[in-house]
């Protein structure tokens, strides 16, 4: 899970620079980025998840 | 009509710039003493010694190869071609700042004040990981930031790099705006710093049996207090010589980068003080300081390109984002986080870029600092928020993995943590041999029921 959070982080980042060189209409280039900025936050609390359960099982 | 005084000379900027970076050292000062005194008395001294080691280490790096892959617009750089358009990933400049002539050209000033921000992005980390950081690990961590991370991203924004061509290459607004170092320096520290954070876990006895954690309160108030008090002047330095250097603002306009970063402070530490008195009673000197210094981080992006009363309002969101974030980082997420750097530097940071493209802008298009003619734009152009947005995003998706991977594969050869038995004696008697304050009997864990 922690490592799957960490990788998540950079595939949000290239759906964001995919959208700025692929995409040209405003609409189409918001969304994609918005989508691309979705998936690190979804990385974000997988990965800080997964550092939460790891030190509560140490305690 | 009012006399008008004539327009800037390239001397003129280059004095302006070279007194402000003078001014940066009191900000790292600051910091010092803030991390210090809200750190425990028994890591007192390791925590002011470990900022002196960190400085001579960041100033090092930088200068071997920080400032050859930072670089600055003009200078040789990577770049790649991308559909037609030029992306410039990385400054391809020479080691040890060979062929920069250090005579107050842009570039050699750009130097100057990178070898000292830089050292400011490394405290960051020091304030969040005190009291159980190893004096070489963070030495080598610094290292890391300095050479590798920091330079990478600071070419992006600042190097001429592709997020700072943004607004060239893809219509979006002037590009990633910041112009005091939000994002390069104060949100790199802090991504840093939360890495470290995962990494060495918390202090003994932070959290209970059941995960709640315990209170540990910071030994001086007045050294925070003063710290926040140096950290103003020495930001209104970072921002105003970040401003010339890297907005390209006359010297005359660094009066309001000035006004702007006192009335965010302001704003933030008089924000953090109300909350904190409606929620517990009395004010919060440790989150009205968090609130004061997260008031200056948050000014540093705008601080050249928003009007006073945005400054102020950008300040009041701070200091509101500070006392909410940190207990909740710490209790809900089990950062142990002493200085609350990551809610300070990483949550201000990103606070600071995200507000250049809510409020309206003045930028200024091709340069004056050094003598170019420059043209003053009205309102900030449509596109901007989106810029903002690619540059925070790079920062999660790109610096934090990067910043965290390296640390990682760097606690796998140098342990960096003090060893747990060894927290409870301090980590000035552990690393140093002596303790900040001998004179008086502490060690004792008073605060500490685990």
């Amino acid at each position: 899970m922690k490592v799957t959070g960490l990788l998540m982080m950079p595939s949000g980042w290239f759906i964001v620079l995919t959208a700025l060189i692929l995409l040209r209409g405003i609409l189409a280039q918001d969304l994609f980025v918005a989508a691309g900025a979705g998936v690190e936050i979804l990385g974000l609390v997988l990965f800080t998840r997964s550092n939460l359960m790891i030190k509560r099982g140490h305690e | 009509m009012s006399p008008q005084l004539p327009a800037a000379a390239p001397e003129l900027s280059q004095a302006f710039c070279i007194l402000f970076i003078f001014l940066l050292p009191l900000a790292l000062a600051g910091l010092a003493l803030i991390n210090t005194g809200l750190s425990r008395s028994r890591s007192a001294a390791h925590s002011m010694m470990a900022t002196l080691c960190v400085m001579g280490v960041a100033a090092s790096a930088y200068f071997v190869t920080g400032f050859a892959w930072q670089g600055y617009p003009g200078l040789p750089a990577h770049t790649l071609s991308i559909f037609g358009k030029e992306w410039s990933w990385l400054g391809a400049g020479n080691f040890f700042l060979r062929g920069v002539a250090l005579n107050g050209s842009p570039a050699s000033l750009a130097a100057l004040l990178q070898m000292l921000s830089v050292g400011l992005a490394a405290l960051v980390p020091l304030g969040a990981a005190a009291e159980r950081w190893r004096l070489r690990a963070c030495c080598l961590s610094t290292a890391i930031l300095a050479g590798i991370t920091y330079p990478l991203f600071a070419h992006w924004v600042w190097g001429g790099g592709w997020l700072g061509r943004l607004g060239q290459n893809y219509g979006l607004g002037a590009g990633f705006l910041d112009a005091g170092g939000s994002s390069t320096i104060q949100a790199v520290g802090g991504l840093t710093a939360l890495s470290m954070v995962w990494l060495l876990g918390p202090r003994r006895g932070k959290y209970n049996l059941e995960g709640m954690p315990a209170a540990l309160p910071g030994h001086n108030t007045v050294y925070v207090l003063f710290g926040c008090v140096l950290t103003l002047v020495g930001w209104m330095g970072l921002n105003a010589a970040g401003s010339i250097l890297f907005a390209h603002i006359e010297p005359g306009r660094t009066v309001l980068v000035a006004v702007n970063t006192l009335l965010s402070a302001s704003g933030a530490v008089l924000a953090a003080a109300a909350i904190t008195r409606y929620r517990f009673g009395k004010p919060d000197a440790s989150l009205s300081a968090n609130g004061w210094v997260c008031g200056l981080v948050a000014s540093s992006a705008g601080c050249a390109y928003v009007p006073p009363a945005a400054a102020l309002l950008i300040g009041l969101v701070a200091g509101a984002l500070v006392t909410f974030t940190v207990a909740w980082m710490e209790a809900h997420l089990g950062l142990d986080d002493p200085a609350g750097a990551i809610s300070v530097h990483a949550l201000g940071g990103v606070w600071g870029i995200l507000a250049v493209g809510l409020f309206p802008c003045t930028v200024a298009v091709g340069g004056v600092a050094f003598g170019i003619p420059v043209a003053i734009q009205g309102p900030g152009p449509s596109g901007q928020m989106l810029a903002q947005i690619v540059g925070v995003a790079t920062l999660v998706g790109f610096v934090l993995p990067l910043t965290y991977s390296l640390n990682w594969l760097l606690n796998r050869f140098v342990p960096q943590r003090i060893p747990p038995e060894e927290e409870r004696h301090g980590a000035d008697l552990y690393e140093l041999g002596a303790g900040a304050y001998p004179e008086f009997m502490t060690h004792t864990d008073e605060f500490s029921q685990w």
